[in-house]
């Protein structure tokens, strides 16, 4: 049935038609909507049933369970802080989250996929369908409290600068929905770091309750950085119901997104898992040394791979495979370098208490050079054989 | 009268600020076009510094040009530019303390900016000194527009202040009930170079099609 409207509104798209204009629009839903039944025109290519928008959708689909924890959980604490979770059904509290993050993921799509189609129009290219998984990332690493318009500047700020620059989909050096966050959090970090961001504080439409001004809802990072030893307990970071970016909360809910991810070979099992490793490795050796009044050296270090974007950056971000490492002995040092880094950051450094964002761009960064070692060490080893 | 500003001595001016623009083209100065562009002032201020070093160290050398030996030309420009710039700096301190204190080692620092040597290498060796005095002015103003444009932004979009008079008024801030709040990027190095890149890019966009 949609083959068949798609068909006959094609004439207008075409060139000459009358709305010849939006003809890449045309094109994306087509693809989006049917697998295209046209093959590449030249050259030696291997087919998969799976073209690059069904891996996106696959991810869009791994990442649900987080995004919905996240609206429960952003109704959770609300209710929690005003001390009314005894008579909140379960509706009440899905609800409220659930329409405090709509307007974000919506604010996301319209402004990234609008730059999108207008890059694409201008350059006469197909749409590409790269800001699927991007638009629905970055709503779920802010806090609940950044307000839309900055929500907007980032994200146009990330696809132009961290993405059309580069050429667009595929050709970038940083992860864009990182790129976004960077910048919100240098931008404006009364809006994304400290204690009050992490709270809805007013109602909507009804559901929630409006807290008093100045209630506060430290992240155990944030806690844990400022000396204080963390309230919440290690269920509740398993879990989930703890204060935090949008998806990040709950280890489980990522853990299915991981499941689908690695059951479907879209995430490399050596990056994801080696963060953790390194991760694990460098909290570990934090513990013992056990550095006198840092309180974020002495956490646990299970305690450090549930809290903050640990988890979340480890399954979505750091298996980008776009701007990871591509080579497969390569992906080992690339995850392990991002968890041991994350964590050196939020312990060493007391500026920032998270440091998954940094220690994700930056590997980005040092990505090509990995590869290029390994690419290089094969090539010479190699050689020496055929010598 | 007419031969002072005959037609290549105008192009001698005019190249710098466009199509043969310092910054923008030849990719020149950008260390301390990236510093000292957090505001309005401090950027107007380097950039008539430079302007006023890069035009006066011009007519000094291309008065000397056949006289300085071509084995320890390098050392003789330095001097050159080095006592101008310690003339600047103590003016800047006479006159203009908080500025200078603002820009505080780049004015130092001038005495390296490529434009300078490049400049004298490139131009006042082989000119006399009313092209060179030209080539002088019109190359400090290039390189003096690239900074004004980057600090109007940076102290427009950082501060919400233009020459520290407020722009976007006090009520549209968080604290007095607005939604709006300073881009703290933008007071930082960072921003100015992708700024910086921002102005390359409509330049070249701009030039290119003109040519064709």
């Amino acid at each position: 049935m949609i083959k068949k409207f798609l068909d006959n509104i094609r004439p207008n798209f075409e060139e000459g038609g009358k709305l010849s204009a939006f003809r890449s629009v045309f094109d994306g839903m087509e693809t989006f909507l049917l697998v295209p039944n046209t093959t590449s025109r030249s050259g030696v290519s291997i087919h998969d049933a799976i073209d690059s928008k069904r891996i996106m959708s696959m991810v869009v689909i791994a990442l649900m369970p987080a995004l919905l924890f996240g609206m429960y959980n952003l109704g959770y604490q609300n209710y929690l802080a005003a001390d009314k979770l005894a008579d909140a059904s379960f509706w009440e509290l899905f609800g409220y989250g659930f329409l405090l993050t709509l307007p974000k993921i919506l604010v996301s799509y319209i402004v990234g996929l609008g730059i999108e189609f207008v890059v694409a129009q201008w350059k006469k290219e197909e749409i590409q369908e790269g800001y699927l998984v991007t638009g629905l990332l970055i709503p779920m690493i802010v806090p609940v409290d950044c307000p839309l318009w900055m929500l907007a500047v980032a994200v146009a700020f990330s696809v132009i600068f961290a993405k059309e620059i580069f050429g667009g989909t595929g050709m970038n050096i940083f992860n864009p929905a990182l790129v976004a966050r960077a910048f919100l959090f240098f931008a404006y970090p009364t809006s994304m770091s400290g204690d009050t961001v992490w709270l809805a504080s007013d109602s909507v439409c009804g559901l929630g309750n409006a807290l008093p001004d100045g209630t506060t809802m430290a992240t155990p990072l944030g806690e844990a950085a400022a000396g204080i030893a963390p309230t919440s307990t290690f269920s509740d970071m398993v879990l989930g119901f703890i204060p935090g970016s949008i998806g990040e909360t709950s280890v489980i809910a990522i853990a299915i997104g991981a499941f689908i991810l690695l059951f479907t070979r879209i995430a490399s099992w050596k990056t994801m898992g080696s963060v953790f490793v390194g991760g694990a490795l460098v909290a570990w050796l934090f513990n013992i040394a056990g550095l006198e009044g840092n309180a974020v050296a002495q956490m646990p270090w299970y305690e450090h791979l549930a809290t903050g974007g640990f988890c979340f950056g480890a399954v979505f971000m750091a298996t980008d495979p776009v701007t990871g490492a591509r080579t497969e002995g390569g992906k080992y040092i690339y995850g392990f370098l991002i968890g041991a880094v994350a964590i050196t950051i939020r312990v060493l450094n007391p500026g920032f208490p998270e440091g998954m964002m940094l220690a994700i761009l930056l590997m980005n960064m040092f990505a090509p050079l990995i590869d290029y070692c390994f690419v290089q060490s094969n090539i010479n080893k190699r050689l020496k054989r055929a010598k | 009268m007419s031969k002072l500003f005959s037609k290549e001595n105008q192009e001698v001016f005019t190249g710098p600020l466009n199509l043969n623009n310092p910054v923008a083209v030849q990719v020149l100065g950008i260390c301390s076009a990236l510093a000292v562009t957090s505001q309005l002032e401090p950027s107007i201020v380097m950039g008539l510094s430079v302007t006023v070093i890069t035009a006066f160290a011009n007519v000094i050398i291309s008065l000397l040009r056949k006289t300085i030996p071509n084995r320890i030309r390098i050392i003789v420009q330095l001097v050159v530019v080095a006592t101008l710039v310690t003339l600047v700096s103590q003016i800047l301190k006479a006159f203009a303390y908080d500025v200078s204190v603002q820009l505080s080692v780049y004015v130092g620092l001038i005495i390296t900016n490529c434009i300078l040597m490049g400049r004298l290498e490139a131009f006042a060796m082989q000119n006399g000194p009313w092209a060179s005095f030209l080539d002088g002015i019109g190359s400090g103003l290039g390189y003096a527009w690239i900074l004004v444009a980057v600090g109007f932004v940076r102290e427009l979009l950082g501060a919400g202040t233009l020459l520290g008079f407020r722009i976007i008024p006090e009520s549209f801030y968080v604290e007095n009930g607005g939604c709006y709040v300073n881009n703290g990027m933008m007071t930082m190095p960072a921003m100015a170079l992708i700024i910086v890149g921002c102005i390359i890019w409509a330049h070249r966009a701009y030039n290119d099609r003109k040519a064709k």
